[in-house]
């Protein structure tokens, strides 16, 4: 935007404080996020800038946070690094497991969500769907009913939901649940407490996917031979694609960074990663917690990056031009 | 087309238009909610029942009327009892029971029912429960020497209440009202915590829905009318704080706020605090303000763009070019049309604000806690119906606002990014 020619002096002079305004929002934005970076590689323990990191000293920076990630929990942390080394800090180290955790918890949680969610999006955009709106209500609902209240309900249902031992239940998903045969304190049910709060990110990109997809293409698919099938994977699938993978991101993200849910109704086998800055941030807060955020802070960027290229794809592939 | 013309009307195999078209749509219509239908289940099992299952939790709570069989039976066959003078069978059904419940080891769990609304009764029904087997008749004298307290008026309130497994008690705590000699009333205005803190979570939901909506505005209008490349490139700098995980964003906030902070170095630093005098601003409601509003922002600034960069330009030169003063122009031509996306973005922002448990949490200390915090508190008392009656109080408010929301925006209308 430029001013008019007409603008006036005092017009000018707003012009310019609001756009001072505007930098000073974003830098209140993007700030608390990029000063993570330059504080995670602090040699001293302390939460704020030594005087030696101002002056560029590089006595005032190391690496010592990021190798207490790998050594937190394993026992020896002074031994050569060699291969035993390594092993043992992928089978022990704490965060290590978290990640672990994390990964594997927000991996089937997104492909749950992702599944269900696409079906689902692919019904509520069709016409004739019979109580869309109430339907549509409901499966938002995850991301607008506080998770303080949809953990506490499945702390209590998680609980009691449980299979009878050594019945056929017991023997398909008994690997799946806890000890007791129960869905608390198990991967299981972390897994689909995720899911259900992934579920509504996917439905919201999908079906906004959806809403510009040009319905006669399926009709012309048909028309030229092709049979439903043959028209979802060629002709729908390839259009709606960039709207799903954005969905499964979204759902994938919400999952990495969730953390009430796991303090209700996961056990000490299911620590991920924000559980573990949770407690880190609660009790002892040490740089490390910084040196997780810095990690965690690109693999952000990474996906926010992917999730803009596909809107882009999408776009263009929709015909809708960048004005 | 006439009426005859249409009756004539059939498909190839000779079958009315109409109910062909008929079964054709109800067709349709099956298909398209067989698509949701597994979604619909997962969510029913894995959502509402568990939701369900709290609000039962919530009126329910077996604690003091499954040890207490003989009291029980007794407030049933009596329920017109003088209150402040119950008689010497009450007294005997009540031994009897204290009796049992020492030896199946239920007092704590009949005495934490009866805590929830007499506070102190835990420590009442032990003592009750060790002496009650050797006591002798008339229990009620020998009740009432042990510890007056069981001759007190609320004492009988509330067993008689607890006395059924279904139960408004919780309902009525969390709603601040106490037991007393002469029933439930209003409690004291210094002791209601619970709608103190309801009250408190709303104002501060309010103050960070308006600091939002005033750090949004100007970003969003700018995003909106600059050129697509250069918003785009500053869209960035909005969706990036969406993706980023919440706790490296308190994370950051800590180490900016806290007394040996970012903020308080580079003010001591330029000379413009002194050492001993640094600010408090973490742990406390300032940092669960500021943290939250950043953490917020951006479900502001979404729905404002899109409402705001479908709003054609021409608009405002044509006011300007009949006179308006650019003030006017923004007040009268310009800001009316930001409405839908003020409503839209507020009301989301307020719903999140109102529900938000995890930054309070870390970044609240002892003043910054919300509701949703206290909740997470009796549940880790193993105050399991009390926290459900919070939350399902609370609930009722996000889906009365949800509901709002819903007539207002539509749901459908909801975006990312």
């Amino acid at each position: 935007m430029a001013l008019p020619t007409y603008a006036s002096p005092l017009e000018r002079v707003w012009y310019y404080t609001y756009l001072v305004i505007c930098t000073l929002i974003f830098i209140f934005l993007i700030a608390p996020i990029l000063i993570v970076i330059p504080l995670s590689f602090n040699a001293e323990p302390y939460f704020t800038f030594t005087e030696k990191m101002l002056t560029f000293d590089p006595a005032g920076y190391s690496l010592r946070w990021y190798d207490t990630l790998l050594t937190l929990g394993h026992p020896g942390s002074d031994t050569m690094r060699d291969e035993a080394w390594w092993s043992a800090v992928w089978e022990r180290s704490t965060w290590v497991q978290a990640a672990k955790n994390s990964f594997w918890v927000g991996l089937w949680a997104t492909i749950l969500a992702t599944f269900l969610g696409t079906v689902a999006a692919l019904g509520l955009s069709r016409p004739e769907m019979p109580y869309r709106r109430l339907i549509m209500a409901i499966l938002i609902s995850p991301m607008i009913v506080p998770i303080i209240i949809i953990a506490v309900g499945m702390s209590f249902f998680f609980a009691q939901a449980c299979v009878p031992p050594d019945s056929i239940w017991s023997t398909i998903f008994g690997p799946f649940l806890s000890e007791k045969g129960c869905l608390v304190n198990s991967h299981l049910g972390v897994i689909v407490a995720h899911a259900v709060l992934g579920i509504p990110f996917v439905i919201i990109t999908v079906t906004a996917t959806l809403s510009g997809f040009d319905q006669s293409l399926i009709r012309a698919a048909h028309s030229l031979g092709a049979n439903p099938r043959t028209t979802f994977f060629k002709v729908v699938m390839p259009l709606i694609l960039p709207g799903v993978i954005s969905g499964a991101l979204f759902a994938f993200v919400t999952s990495f960074d969730e953390v009430v849910a796991v303090l209700f109704i996961a056990g000490p086998d299911q620590q991920t990663i924000p559980r573990q800055m949770f407690n880190g941030i609660r009790e002892a807060i040490s740089p490390a917690i910084l040196a997780v955020a810095t990690l965690l802070v690109i693999i952000s960027v990474a996906l926010l990056t992917t999730v803009e290229l596909l809107r882009r794809r999408s776009e263009r592939l929709r015909g809708i031009t960048p004005h | 087309m006439t009426e005859a013309a249409t009756e004539l009307l059939t498909t190839a195999d000779g079958r009315p238009l109409k109910e062909a078209l008929a079964t054709a749509q109800s067709r349709a219509k099956r298909r398209a909610f067989l698509l949701v239908l597994p979604l619909l289940v997962f969510v029913l099992l894995t959502f509402l029942v568990p939701i369900g299952y709290m609000l039962k939790r919530s009126v329910e709570h077996d604690g003091f009327s499954r040890s207490s069989p003989t009291l029980t039976q007794w407030f049933k066959e009596n329920p017109e009892f003088d209150h402040m003078n119950p008689p010497e069978q009450a007294y005997a059904a009540l031994v009897t029971d204290l009796a049992e419940m020492q030896a199946t080891k239920n007092t704590g769990m009949a005495g934490t029912r009866i805590n929830y609304t007499v506070p102190g009764s835990i420590s009442l029904f032990k003592k009750g429960a060790r002496e009650a087997a050797a006591m002798q008749p008339p229990f009620k004298g020998a009740m009432l020497a042990l510890d007056p307290a069981w001759g007190a008026p609320e004492l009988w309130y509330a067993m008689e209440s607890a006395s059924s497994e279904l139960t408004t008690d919780f309902y009525k705590v969390a709603a601040d009202r106490k037991l007393t000699e002469t029933g439930w009333e209003r409690g004291d205005d210094k002791q209601r915590i619970y709608l103190y803190l309801f009250f408190k979570t709303f104002v501060v939901s309010a103050i960070i829905t308006v600091i939002c909506l005033l750090l949004a505005f100007p970003v969003a209008h700018l995003l909106a009318i600059l050129p697509m490349a250069k918003s785009s490139l500053l869209m960035i700098l909005v969706l990036l704080p969406f993706w980023t995980s919440l706790l490296v964003r308190t994370t950051a906030w800590i180490a900016l706020l806290q007394e040996q902070g970012i903020v308080n170095d580079a003010l001591v630093g330029l000379g413009i605090l002194a050492d001993d005098n640094r600010l408090t601003m973490m742990y406390n409601m300032t940092g669960t303000i500021v943290a939250m509003t950043h953490v917020l922002l951006p479900f502001m600034i979404l729905p404002l763009y899109s409402v705001m960069k479908v709003i054609p330009p021409s608009y405002a030169r044509a006011a300007r070019s009949l006179g308006a003063t650019s003030w006017t122009t923004f007040r009268r031509v310009y800001l009316p049309q930001t409405l839908p996306g003020i409503a839209a973005g507020s009301l989301l922002v307020f719903i999140l604000a109102v529900g938000y448990y995890i930054t309070p949490a870390l970044v609240g200390g002892a003043d910054g806690q919300l509701i949703s915090n206290l909740i997470s508190f009796h549940m880790t008392k193993s105050n399991w119906s009390m926290a459900a009656a919070l939350a399902a109080m609370l609930l009722a408010a996000i889906l009365a606002l949800y509901w709002i929301y819903d007539q207002l925006i539509g749901v459908d209308r909801l975006k990312l990014g």
